[in-house]
């Protein structure tokens, strides 16, 4: 992995065979001494395998008028369809299967989420790295932002967003990052402003070596750490938040219903005790965040120098 | 203190401005302020008359200058909707609002202490372990989801509590004065209809505190337990429920209701996604339905006084913080 490629580049060279503890082999091994989070790995890589593979796995293409019998909408779970297939998780009012409608939903929503975390990150760590490395009044400029912008809870940034530029998977995934970039930045320029003392960034710069490699090529690096942490951590957050936003009809489009939109489809037959529709695909929701966050737990642990024995 | 204080409004006064040149470039430039201002069946030379009219021809930021005029006079422009002031609209609604947010900060806190006070006194007993356990669903758990099951388990599985709405209201006296713009303002909290339709919404609204409350409390027991001054008291031979009610309780309290007071002001900003999921006539309902009807004026003041509230909200913490703590020095140096 580029972990351990770059660990080698910053600390001087130690030599590489194959069975020598490298940071990256450490890293991995402290992980998966705590069972929880291995478990929480191996759900999560289930659920994206899924979210990947829907096309082929899914019992039907829930998007496709073609495979849908409007009479068997509103299926209870486990009730077998005109055309002789078991619904397992029921249907909603369109006739479509459950299962399949949550596998097509896991993919938008955790497209969503991820893309809007990565993005973000690069937003972010870019802008907490300047701050960091550019001192005075760049630092105080970006640094403000940041403050005003963490003194309002991301929903109501995220819906004023949504309120300006309307519905769609874009704007969704602009109102993330714009309401993610903070928290990348304020992490990122935490460790920089530490890292950017040491002597390696000395060297570097006695070596007039340009700015933007010094950057990026060895203040983030070394700022990786807490950076993978938070990043992990936004992931379920983007995913619960776009959720969030497309239940109040301000995120993805009907044409492409994430999990929260699947979840809103069922709000209304709720009250006649049809529960399938909303239940099941917020039972996928949970467990997608859930997983996520006992990885990130176990990786704060791993990767916080404090906690280390 | 004064000097901090006039610091801190000063700040305050300009990030109220930043943030209306944020609303206005959002909702005035990007959107299509004819769209905002007439109605959409207006023809050509109607248009181009309330485009003078209204002063749109004006270059941006004497567009802006003349907003902010209004603004600060009050005028925050009229809902096509409901034909009358979106100001008014959103202060009519506002008592909801706070009434369900306070409702779920008093039950984080009666639920929230004594679990987390009960996890930091015995930390390794299965009891507190599935206290732990359920706070961190707390966490994870998406609130209009939670709130959809509450429906279905109490409003629709067992009957007991009705599913949307806000009940009986009923108005008292001293009261009235609170918001100047409505006539007399209601409670649901004061007839026991509308409390049995406030109990959802607001536990709802609570979860997320709760789990928030368990893990402050046990985290500042189990840290407070090892002080000096607590083995002292032991020593002494107090009874173990003063030391855990005087000694250990009041040292944690302080941190927990800081912390709870800091939320007032996002669990208002999620009382959106609460009122949304229960029908609850308060301004996060308001602020949905106007978004999805593309009823802008009221979108514009409702987030302007949200961006007032959390600035006052804001504002009110640091300076009881420092009264609270005075580690915290009130000269920094920036």
């Amino acid at each position: 992995m580029s972990q351990a490629a770059i660990g080698g580049a910053a600390t001087p060279a130690a030599p590489r065979k194959d069975k020598v503890e490298t940071p990256f082999r450490r890293f991995v091994s402290e992980f998966a001494e705590s069972k929880v989070a291995m478990f929480g790995l191996i759900v999560f890589s289930i659920i994206a395998l899924i979210a990947i593979l829907a096309p082929w796995i899914a019992p039907q293409n829930p998007y496709d008028l073609a495979q849908l019998d409007i009479m068997d909408g509103r299926m209870e779970p486990g009730t077998v369809g005109g055309a002789g297939f078991t619904y397992w998780l029921g249907t909603d009012d369109q006739g479509r299967d459950m299962l399949s409608g949550i596998m097509y939903g896991l993919r938008i929503s955790l497209t969503v989420g991820a893309g809007s975390a990565l993005i973000a990150c690069l937003v972010g760590a870019s802008l907490g790295l300047l701050a960091a490395y550019a001192g005075g009044r760049t630092d105080s400029a970006i640094m403000r932002l940041v403050d005003l912008q963490l003194s309002f809870p991301s929903i109501l940034v995220a819906l004023m967003i949504l309120a300006f530029l309307g519905k769609g998977v874009m704007n969704v995934v602009i109102a993330l990052v714009i309401v993610e970039w903070a928290y990348y930045a304020r992490t990122v320029r935490g460790t920089a402003l530490v890292e950017r003392r040491r002597e390696y960034i000395e060297a570097a710069q006695c070596l007039a070596l340009p700015t933007h490699r010094i950057m990026f090529r060895h203040l983030l690096p070394n700022c990786l750490p807490p950076l993978i942490v938070i990043a992990t951590m936004q992931v379920a957050r983007a995913i619960a938040l776009e959720a969030t936003l497309s239940f109040l009809g301000l995120g993805v489009p009907i044409t492409e219903p994430s999990l929260g939109l699947l979840i809103a489809n069922g709000y209304e037959y709720m009250l006649s005790g049809k529960y399938w529709i909303s239940f099941y695909p917020g039972i996928a929701l949970l467990i997608t965040i859930v997983s996520i966050n006992l990885v990130g737990d176990q990786l704060r642990d791993v990767l916080n120098p404090r906690l280390k024995k | 203190m004064t000097v901090y204080l006039v610091r801190r409004l000063i700040q305050a006064l300009f990030v109220v401005l930043a943030m209306s040149v944020i609303v206005f470039v959002g909702v005035y430039a990007i959107g299509d302020p004819v769209e905002i201002l007439i109605s959409p069946d207006a023809d050509q030379i109607e248009r181009e008359r309330a485009v003078r009219a209204l002063g749109l021809d004006l270059p941006l930021w004497q567009q802006y200058l003349v907003f902010l005029t209004n603004a600060v006079q009050g005028d925050l422009g009229r809902s096509f909707v409901f034909n009358e002031p979106a100001l008014k609209l959103i202060l009519q609604r506002m008592p909801a609002t706070l009434e369900l947010a306070f409702g779920a900060m008093f039950l984080s806190i009666i639920i929230g202490l004594p679990l987390g006070l009960y996890a930091g006194l015995r930390p390794n007993s299965p009891a507190s372990k599935t206290i732990m356990a359920g706070s961190i669903l707390g966490f994870s758990l998406p609130t209009f989801w939670v709130g959809l099951m509450l429906i279905m388990v109490f409003a629709v599985q067992l009957g007991w509590l009705p599913s949307t709405g806000r009940g009986e209201t009923c108005s008292v006296l001293g009261f009235v004065g609170l918001t100047s713009c409505s006539s007399g303002t209601q409670w649901s909290f004061l007839t026991l209809n509308g409390l049995s339709h406030m109990a959802m919404p607001a536990l709802n609204l609570a979860l997320f505190k709760i789990s928030l409350v368990i893990r402050l409390t046990r985290a500042g027991v189990r840290e407070t337990m090892l002080m000096d001054y607590v083995k002292f008291a032991r020593a002494k031979g107090l009874s173990p429920s003063r030391v855990t009610f005087v000694h250990v309780f009041k040292n944690i309290l302080i941190p927990v209701v800081t912390v709870v007071g800091l939320e007032l002001g996002s669990t208002i900003a999620f009382s959106v996604v609460t009122e949304s999921v229960f029908a609850w006539p308060g301004m996060g309902k308001l602020i949905i339905d106007s978004i999805n009807v593309l009823d802008r004026p009221v979108i514009v003041a409702y987030l302007m006084i949200i961006v007032l509230l959390f600035i006052t909200i804001n504002l009110v913490v640091d300076l009881t913080y420092s009264m609270l703590d005075p580690r915290v020095r009130l000269e920094s140096k920036a």
